[in-house]
């Protein structure tokens, strides 16, 4: 008999985190915060240029400085083969400059001293002799047959030009457009940005001469897929590299690489025997880590005259900058921007795309988002606005008489994804209500007569995430699949291990409350361990919205395969056969005689003391993951916004945010997402900026120059939510951490076009500082009165 | 040179480079690492920490400065080894995810409530606006700290029955 037991919190409960009592004490662990014994430091000098021929390099008076121990030339990691290393997207990137610098903060030489003051000091020491070359600072300029050829190092290349890359049916799309009504575009550039975690990357690479074991401490979003580049690329054996991400200051897609600092620091601790660490400065974080987005797009709407759209084509260039280094599954050149035609039932879509070499920084990450979904869905959601406008339909009905309706799921999209399942028209609705549409409206036209610049936004955006069956998706080769572990100690804990790594997202909470509702044991009884590739499973780590789409999955699934075990012992204690147990909430019992029972407690113990002869003891398992599909988490976002025609200062009065992620494991921690994703959408809008001049300087350098929003000019959020779960997810969640930064940045930006919109303003790129939309507005009263 | 200074009430003596910021000064000589490096330009609050009582961001000043003053980091704010009721307030209302600006996020709002037990919003937001968050939107941040400051006030209004809340 199963006395009255507490409710399990279990999906659904907004379970306070338990990582946050070492984080409130200041108890954390993050790289900086590693101190070994004998540890060295090293701090690397870094182009002053954007492209310039090397001649030579004459470290010796660094080297004569008391305290330095080594100073590491790209010609010493040539003798141990290491001055290249492979990207993500099969090309190389030099570690340590060789030949020549490509961008302004590349990796020129490294210094290794006692103390990172030391090491600091010597930089300054170091002389080096370069010829500058002409920058390329555009794709443009790049592309143009007498630009200098930047990858002069690889034998086939004899231009700029990096890829060609198509998806969806052109012919069909052509022929849509052929024969559409209104074909609406819109010519935009999706600037340059940053993820900027507040910790920069860094690392502690010991490697032990004596054992040839090499331990990394590493700013890593992905520890496992890390420890097998390392073994690529250095060439030691797999077994004796380990992965340590310690508690990670912020991710959002910049720790993803491998970034040539971690390769040096690992060289060098190789080579000198004792362990060194490598911190970067916020600059060295800006200039030379991976960067977000630089897509210039030209989009095209083809609709009949009714408001039907019939057809979408984008053709697109990408900034890559000096090495192709995009973190994105290897068949996708520019990630899935397939996703582009959104939440629209498009019958034909078309996207072409060209990648080219600058003299940037490398490294197109997914920052915050699914791999390039966000330039995609602001392309298709600004394209709708301006459509509706050139229709004189109002933004939510176009929206509304184009949506995928819910009893079109599973939706093959034109670019050939099959979206799992949505209810758009409920999630705008909700939003539209929230915000008090129609009465916006009402307001807007008053507020209009009175001359004022006033907007309501919206987007409407699907993403694409949970990357993904091992069919399509691989990173370098290796399946975006991902492990779990679960073991049930006798006294009813347990111990999950898991592939995925947090970066704030609270898997230490979330995940034990997968298994809670799996298996019955509360939360605060099941440890989760993650971060350590020692001692947990395989997986490609925590991007892309995957950790609960993919990793999320394996813990139900392992939970489940532990639960089928405990059943058999369950049968065993309660002496009937399997078939006749039952299972609710923690509780093994025999159908039709509830209160001969047994707790899930009770049958740990048993598994480890009370077991049917021959049957295993232990109550653990392991599963590995490959979901059948992505996920496809939507909403609506909508804003109002109220632009100060004198100044171009815009002011977000209203901002309300309706997300359907599927089910929610912990509503708090969902919630705390999306404020994050949408503050940072907010910042893309707004301000983060990374430029560059002609020389290739990198304006954006530091974060007086590099905007981040802070509490005063952050807006405030109402949030809302539907829930319209994953048909294949076990658990039927979707993935949310980036739902906001992917949807909200066109909503911002839709708003303050549509307070222009009476000025004629039809588009102003990101990110819409003050002084572009007070641009904006001249340029537009000047044209009207001319 | 030789400094002294009183580190969550304990006196540290430290000989120190004159050029050694006071945020290396506080993580490696005196071995504590709750006070985080974000920017090293003044602009994210990461090294916040309070100097005789007033948040002050540690890497834009010399450990030398500090010599004879007052620091209270993360690692004091704890009462009598309980939680302080601001960090209770951090976790009760979901203040932080990465974790990486929440020392100074929780100094600066301790610094403020013990000026201004009652702020608004807006009054957090403005104290709180030379610290950045990535993760938070500050939406629970802000929430966090009136709800820590109501907490305050009602506990130190909790020993008598017959006294008037501070805030009153």
């Amino acid at each position: 008999m199963v006395t009255e037991r507490e409710e399990i919190r279990g999906l659904g409960h907004s379970v306070k985190r338990v990582e946050d009592d070492r984080f409130i004490r200041g108890a954390g662990n993050y790289v900086d915060d590693v101190v070994l014994p004998g540890m060295l430091h090293m701090a690397i000098l870094r182009s002053p240029y954007a492209h310039a021929t090397l001649n030579g390099i004459d470290a010796s008076r660094a080297q004569a400085l008391p305290g330095v121990v080594a100073v590491v030339t790209g010609e010493l990691m040539a003798q141990h083969n290491l001055a290249w290393m492979p990207t993500l997207s099969y090309d190389t990137q030099a570690v340590l400059a060789t030949d020549k610098v490509r961008f302004q903060g590349q990796e020129v030489a490294a210094v290794i001293a006692e103390t990172a003051y030391i090491a600091k000091d010597a930089l300054e020491l170091i002389d080096v002799d370069y010829d500058p070359l002409e920058p390329i600072v555009t794709p443009q300029r790049a592309l143009e047959s007498d630009a200098p050829v930047i990858r002069t190092d690889k034998e086939e290349q004899k231009d700029n030009h990096i890829y060609h890359w198509e998806t969806g049916d052109k012919e069909a799309t052509d022929k849509a457009f052929e024969v559409a009504d209104k074909v609406v575009s819109l010519d935009t550039f999706y600037p340059r940005c940053h993820p900027s975690p507040l910790e920069t990357c860094g690392c502690v690479a010991d490697v032990s001469p004596a054992t040839g074991q090499a331990t990394i401490y590493m700013t890593s979003q992905a520890p496992h897929a890390h420890r097998t580049v390392f073994a690529l690329v250095a060439g030691l054996p797999e077994e004796k590299i380990r992965i340590i991400s310690p508690d990670i200051g912020g991710g959002f897609g910049n720790k993803v690489p491998v970034y040539p600092g971690y390769v040096i620091a690992t060289a060098a601790s190789l080579l000198i025997g004792r362990p060194v660490k490598w911190i970067e400065d916020r600059t060295e974080n800006l200039i030379s880590t991976g960067f977000a987005r630089d897509f210039h797009m030209h989009g095209e709407l083809a609709l009949k005259s009714d408001g039907t759209m019939t057809g979408l084509r984008v053709s697109l260039l990408a900034d890559e900058g000096a090495f192709h280094a995009d973190a994105q599954p290897s068949k996708f050149k520019i990630g899935l921007f397939g996703i582009v035609s959104g939440s629209y039932d498009l019958p034909t879509c078309h996207v072409s795309a060209d990648g080219a070499y600058t003299n940037k920084a490398p490294g197109g990450v997914a920052y915050r988002c699914s791999f390039r979904v966000t330039e995609a869905s602001y392309m298709i959601e600004r394209l709708v606005q301006n459509a509706a406008y050139e229709l004189d339909r109002d933004p939510a009905d176009l929206r509304k008489q184009n949506f995928i309706e819910k009893d079109q799921f599973p939706y093959e999209s034109a670019t050939g994804f099959v979206y799992d399942s949505g209810d758009y028209q409920a999630a705008m609705d909700l939003a539209l209500e929230k915000i008090g549409y129609d009465q916006l409206r009402e307001e807007q036209k008053q507020q209009r007569d009175d001359g004022k610049l006033w907007g309501v936004g919206l987007a409407s955006f699907t993403e694409i995430v949970g990357a993904g069956p091992h069919k399509d998706y691989d990173l370098l080769g290796l399946r975006m699949n991902d492990g779990a572990e679960l073991r049930i100690h006798p006294t009813g804990k347990a111990i999950l291990k898991i592939s995925v790594q947090t970066q704030g997202q609270g898997h230490e909470t979330t995940f034990a409350q997968i298994v809670a509702g799996e298996l019955g044991i509360q939360p605060e009884d099941i440890k989760v361990m993650h971060g350590d590739t020692d001692n947990t499973p395989y997986g490609l780590g925590t991007y892309a919205s995957r950790s609960t789409p993919v990793s999320g999955a394996a813990t139900a699934m392992v939970a489940r395969r532990v639960r089928e075990k405990a059943r058999q012992i369950a049968a065993h204690l309660l002496e009937v056969s399997e078939a006749d147990i039952e299972y609710d909430e923690g509780v093994f019992s025999v159908k039709g005689a509830p209160d001969k029972a047994k707790t899930i407690q009770e049958v740990a113990f048993a598994a480890y003391t009370d077991l049917l002869e021959g049957m295993e003891a232990g109550l653990e398992g392991v599963y590995y993951y490959d979901p059948p599909n992505l996920t496809f988490p939507f909403g609506t976002y909508a804003v109002a916004v109220e632009v100060d025609p004198e100044t171009g200062v815009w002011e977000v009065k209203r901002m309300v945010a309706v997300d359907d992620c599927g089910v929610r494991i912990n509503p708090m921690i969902v919630e705390g997402q999306i404020h994050g994703g949408l503050t940072e959408g907010y910042g893309i809008a707004a301000m983060q900026l990374i430029t560059f001049d002609e020389s290739g300087n990198c304006i954006g350098s530091n974060f007086v120059d590099y905007l981040l929003p802070t509490a005063w000019e952050t807006p405030k959020f109402e949030l809302g939510e539907t829930v319209t779960p994953s048909p294949h997810h076990p658990i039927g969640a979707k993935g949310v951490g980036e739902s906001a930064t992917v949807g909200s940045p066109a909503a911002y930006v839709n708003a303050v076009i549509d307070a222009l919109r009476p000025l004629g303003v039809t588009n102003v790129d990101m990110p819409l500082t003050s002084a572009k939309v007070w641009a904006a507005i001249q340029e537009a009263k000047a044209t009207a009165s001319s | 040179m030789e400094i002294k200074v009183t580190v969550n009430g304990t006196e540290h003596a430290a000989d120190v480079e004159p050029r050694m910021l006071l945020v290396h000064v506080i993580r490696e000589e005196l071995g504590l690492t709750g006070t985080h490096i974000g920017c090293d330009t003044t602009s994210c609050g990461a090294c916040t920490v309070l100097l005789d009582g007033v948040p002050v961001k540690s890497c834009t000043m010399y450990g030398v400065q500090a010599d004879g003053r007052e620091i209270t980091t993360v690692e004091g704010l704890l009462e009598g080894g309980a939680l302080s009721p601001m960090q209770a307030a951090f976790k009760e209302e979901h203040g932080l995810q990465c974790g990486y600006c929440t020392p100074g996020m929780m100094l600066v709002g301790t610094a403020l409530i013990e000026d201004n037990p009652d702020p608004t919003d807006d009054d957090v937001r403005w104290a709180i606006s030379g610290n950045i968050c990535r993760c938070t939107g500050y939406m629970n941040i802000v929430k966090a700290i009136r709800a820590a400051a109501a907490n305050k006030a009602a506990a130190g209004a909790a020993p008598s029955e017959t006294s008037e809340p501070a805030n009153a």
